[in-house]
């Protein structure tokens, strides 16, 4: 059966597509070296319009409106107060423009601008080297280093020099742990159940969080942070998975630590992430996306009653299993990592790696 | 529908959020029936973004259970049954997976076009998330900028009488016109008209350049007091596909397997219940549920009328969490036989929408886990009867509808360990009034036999009537305003082999007759103190009846159910009900 692969790697090559929805301007050029908060490509795409019916402003047909138009043209910008069109008779009436903006259609008696003037920027989300760029859309950044995946992101993303204060994997962050010898740096924080320290965080200009869980009612707050924060492995109260942990614990003082916390998407696949840029000699293999379960693989378990533990997967049995609550399913045996060796129904596994 | 001779054997698969399922059948003894199913993990969503693999091992899987060889050393799918009797005579498709279309509608008046619209919106798996019509104050640059925002994976467009006037139509028709030409060509969305009719040339002229694809179909408001929704199902199934198919890789391939007749799922349940409906006449109505993943699906035939609502925020993967939007944690617990915080439904509930594939692994989130079932099912039942037509027969206003029969599928229902739980989660949700039989399709079959009716219009009729649901029971549901624990229903069960049965039922008692499934009795139900049975107060029903896995219900609980509030009786009632259907 197939696996949902979750990347918890102490050192691997990571290759990130970051591309626009439209049509723009790439920045960076190739091979060019970018941090994770530098925007690699913008575009120009509004939400905001103005329509201009030259046609009913001067009382005539739409087909014989093009004709009164003062040379509009699309992609033309104007500013406010320009006329645009000039009616015939004795008391002529020009239309003139109240906002200024850039001409996006004409046609049928009428002119629309857009007058957002606003731009899509994307950013580089992931420190590395572009490897390609993608004309007109975006770049491909590789980037040699540690990579965790988590399960939640509140959507932002920055970078920084990381500190540890979660020592251990079942930590939980207090407020009174924000003080200002942490100020701009990217945290390990452990398990946070209080609104508290979510705002002291902020408070002290953290670069990003990185937490094992969040008490879901502190959802909404995390959302508004205006730093990046990464849930590792439960909505609740749940000590880090202990690969994870040892990962990021042992890169203390690391330099470019990126939080990208872009949320779960689940079909885009689109993952909060932390990556740890790490000196290396040789390109480490790429991570796997996609795996089928096998004897030996390293897994994490997703529900309860041992929701975030991991082990090894030991066993396949080809008949369906039956588990306590009566449901049979197709299921491996795992040890885990405490030595107990019990069944999981495959689907709420995933692997390592 | 095809002709009743068709194809022998017919592979039919369902791609859905949570699991692909390869459903074969075949023809025994001069009648089709239900073969088998391989099923697997979907894989439309990432890592994997294509459908291919989850068909791949749902196959393979069939495989194994049949010993039949069905995909080549290509990875091809044998398409016609070769002399060794690998492979298939053909092939259906039905899908549910991928995200919830994004929806604009745009009609004339709110109440009237608008309004049909939604329901045909609402009829697949999508979203409304901008509406346009006369009663919008918003200037026309604002409503495209609306649109724009909105980005929607399909626009429809509602109005106007056939023949009548057309300039306010044209109006909108212009504004989605400059909506989707400033949109990027690869980002435009699907069109689906439905209005006046005089206008579908013009429409497809200025539309169609504009559109990634343009569908049109008969006037979904053909006169203001009439709404037809028929036609536009099928286009708007067509539609569904389209977008699919550039959504999803492998829909496309997979399309071609099913030779273009691939189905959105509840399509395809909507047309097996319109089938069954026409089958069993028009005195009571028929209901088909589904408990998906992505979904919760209603579809209601009766005679000759098909009403279908589908409720993506009241599925049970992904967008489970968004229940707690509808209803709270407390609601939730109240149908748990144990005591569990807030927190705990809370937890369970984020966890089930960060990992949708994911199963209940103990005893208290399969308990869980059901609770959301019976309240997401409760709401969604809440709200279609709101909706339902006027002539469905009614015990009372307050009350579901009298069904013959409810068939139901999802995996909550179908995965629960017992029929007792199945049938428990059921009534609690649904409170069907009168008499009832609940049917389980334990196979998730529906959809499959719905694709299958367009290879051959008797598979589904025979592959119902050979073993493929599970009869779970006939439940008698008295409706009677009597004080707690006053006898309202007598009930005699006369069985081939001479043994009676007699029970009598209290106001808020819960018991059963059994009748195993292929055993037939006489039953006779002498409603008391002018409870109503479905047939008038006090009236009373002699007739035959067939066995079932559970036999027949008497559920004197209330209708509705009154659920008391003091946490440890409720629980025990709770415990005593499930006990009653033998846990």
């Amino acid at each position: 059966m197939l696996a949902p692969v979750s990347h918890n790697l102490a050192l691997t090559t990571i290759l990130r597509k970051r591309e626009l929805p439209v049509n723009g301007e790439v920045i960076p050029k190739l091979n060019q070296r970018v941090l994770a908060t530098n925007i690699i490509a913008e575009a120009e795409y509004s939400y905001k319009h103005h329509l201009i019916d030259v046609a009913r402003l001067l009382g005539i047909k739409p087909e014989d409106a093009e004709k009164k138009l003062n040379d509009i043209r699309v992609g033309q910008n104007i500013s406010a107060g320009t006329i645009i069109a000039t009616g015939g008779g004795l008391i002529a009436n020009d239309v003139k423009v109240k906002e200024s903006g850039r001409v996006v259609a004409v046609g049928g008696g009428q002119v629309l601008l857009d007058t957002s003037g606003k731009e899509l920027a994307i950013k580089a989300g992931i420190s590395g080297e572009i490897i390609e760029v993608i004309p007109n859309r975006g770049v491909v950044i590789q980037e040699v280093g540690a990579l965790v995946q988590g399960i939640w992101g509140n959507g932002r993303v920055n970078s920084g020099t990381l500190h540890i204060l979660a020592d251990k994997p079942d930590h939980v962050i207090e407020a009174s742990q924000m003080d200002i010898s942490i100020r701009s740096f990217v945290i390990l924080g452990g398990s946070c159940q209080d609104a508290e320290s979510l705002k002291a965080a902020a408070d002290i200009t953290v670069r990003g969080l990185i937490l094992s869980s969040l008490h879901p009612s502190l959802l909404g707050l995390a959302r508004k942070m205006p730093y990046p924060i990464i849930i590792t492995d439960a909505i609740g109260k749940k000590p880090m998975n202990a690969s994870a942990h040892k990962i990021i614990s042992t890169n203390q003082q690391r330099e470019n630590v990126t939080v990208n916390a872009e949320a779960y998407h689940h079909y885009t696949g689109t993952r909060p992430e932390v990556i740890i840029p790490l000196p290396h000699s040789n390109l480490p293999p790429p991570p796997r996306k996609v795996e089928s379960f096998a004897p030996d693989q390293k897994v994490r378990l997703r529900r309860r009653p041992h929701a975030g533990a991991t082990g090894i997967l030991v066993e396949l049995p080809s008949a369906l299993q039956t588990l306590p609550n009566g449901l049979r399913v197709v299921a491996g045996k795992v040890k885990l990592t405490s030595g107990e060796e019990i069944t999981v129904p495959l689907v709420n596994l995933e692997v390592l790696g | 529908m095809a002709s009743v001779i068709g194809s022998d054997s017919v592979l039919a698969l369902d791609i859905g959020s949570a699991t692909t399922r390869a459903i074969l059948f075949d023809v025994v003894d001069g009648r089709y029936r239900f073969i088998a199913i391989g099923q697997s993990p979907s894989t439309a969503h990432a890592p994997f973004n294509d459908i291919s693999a989850g068909i791949g091992e749902a196959i393979e899987r069939l495989e194994e259970i049949t010993g039949r060889k069905l995909i080549d050393e290509d990875n091809r799918i044998i398409a016609s049954v070769q002399e060794d009797g690998s492979g298939v005579d053909a092939i259906t498709a039905s899908l549910s997976a991928g995200e919830t279309l994004k929806v604009v509608i745009t009609g004339l008046l709110s109440e009237v076009s608008l309004e049909s619209a939604k329901n045909l919106a609402t009829s697949t798996y999508a979203r409304v998330v901008e509406s346009i019509s006369l009663n919008d104050s918003r200037k026309e640059e604002e409503q495209i900028d609306a649109i724009l925002k909105a980005a929607p994976d399909l626009i429809i467009i509602a109005g106007g009488t056939d023949d009548g006037a057309a300039p306010s139509l044209k109006k909108n028709i212009e504004v989605i016109g400059l909506a989707t030409y400033l949109m990027p060509k690869e980002k435009r969305p699907a069109i689906l008209f439905a209005g006046n009719q005089q206008m579908t040339d013009e429409v497809l002229k200025t539309l169609e350049p504009l559109s990634s694809s343009m569908h049109t179909t008969s006037n979904i408001r053909p006169s203001v007091s009439t709404e037809d929704l028929r036609t536009a199902r099928t286009a708007l199934a067509q539609a569904f596909v389209e977008i699919r198919k550039k959504q999803i890789t492998g829909i496309e391939e997979l399309n071609m397997w099913a030779g273009g007749r691939m189905l959105p799922s509840v399509f395809a349940e909507g047309r097996i219940i319109h089938l069954l409906s026409k089958l069993y006449g028009a005195e009571k109505a028929l209901l088909s549920i589904n408990l998906g993943s992505s979904a919760t699906t209603l579809s209601l035939g009766f005679g000759n009328h098909l009403q279908t609502k589908v409720y993506p925020h009241l599925g049970m993967g992904l967008s489970v969490s968004e229940l707690l939007s509808h209803t709270t944690a407390k609601n939730i617990a109240r149908w748990l036989p144990i005591s569990a915080s807030s927190q705990k439904i809370n937890d369970y509930i984020y966890t089930k929408a960060l990992y949708p594939n994911s199963i209940p692994a103990t005893k208290e989130d399969l308990l869980i886990e059901q609770a959301l079932g019976r309240e997401a099912l409760r709401l969604a039942i809440e709200s279609f009867s709101k909706e339902l037509p006027d002539d469905v027969p009614v015990l009372k206003k307050s009350l579901l509808p009298l069904f013959e029969v409810v068939l139901a599928g999802g995996s909550v229902l179908s995965n629960a360990p017992t029929f007792g739980q199945s049938l428990l989660i059921l009534l609690d949700a649904l409170q069907p009034a009168g008499i009832t039989s609940l049917i389980l399709d334990k196979n998730n079959l529906i959809p499959a036999l719905g694709t299958a009716a367009d290879i051959s219009s008797i598979l589904p009729v025979q592959a119902l009537e050979t073993g493929a649901f599970i009869n779970l029971a006939t439940v008698i549901a008295p409706v009677s305003s009597a004080r707690y624990g006053t006898n309202i229903l007598k009930a005699s069960l006369r069985r081939a082999d001479g043994s009676v049965s007699t029970e009598e039922i209290k106001q808020g008692g819960f018991k059963v007759l059994p009748l195993r499934a292929g055993e037939t009795a006489d039953l006779n139900l002498q409603p008391l103190r002018r409870a109503d049975i479905g047939l008038g107060a006090g009236k009373k029903l002699s007739t035959k009846v067939s066995g079932s896995a559970l036999g027949i219900v008497l559920d004197g609980r209330g209708r509705p159910l009154d659920l008391t509030s003091d946490d440890v009786r409720r629980r025990e009632l709770i415990k005593k009900w499930l006990w009653t259907l033998g846990g």
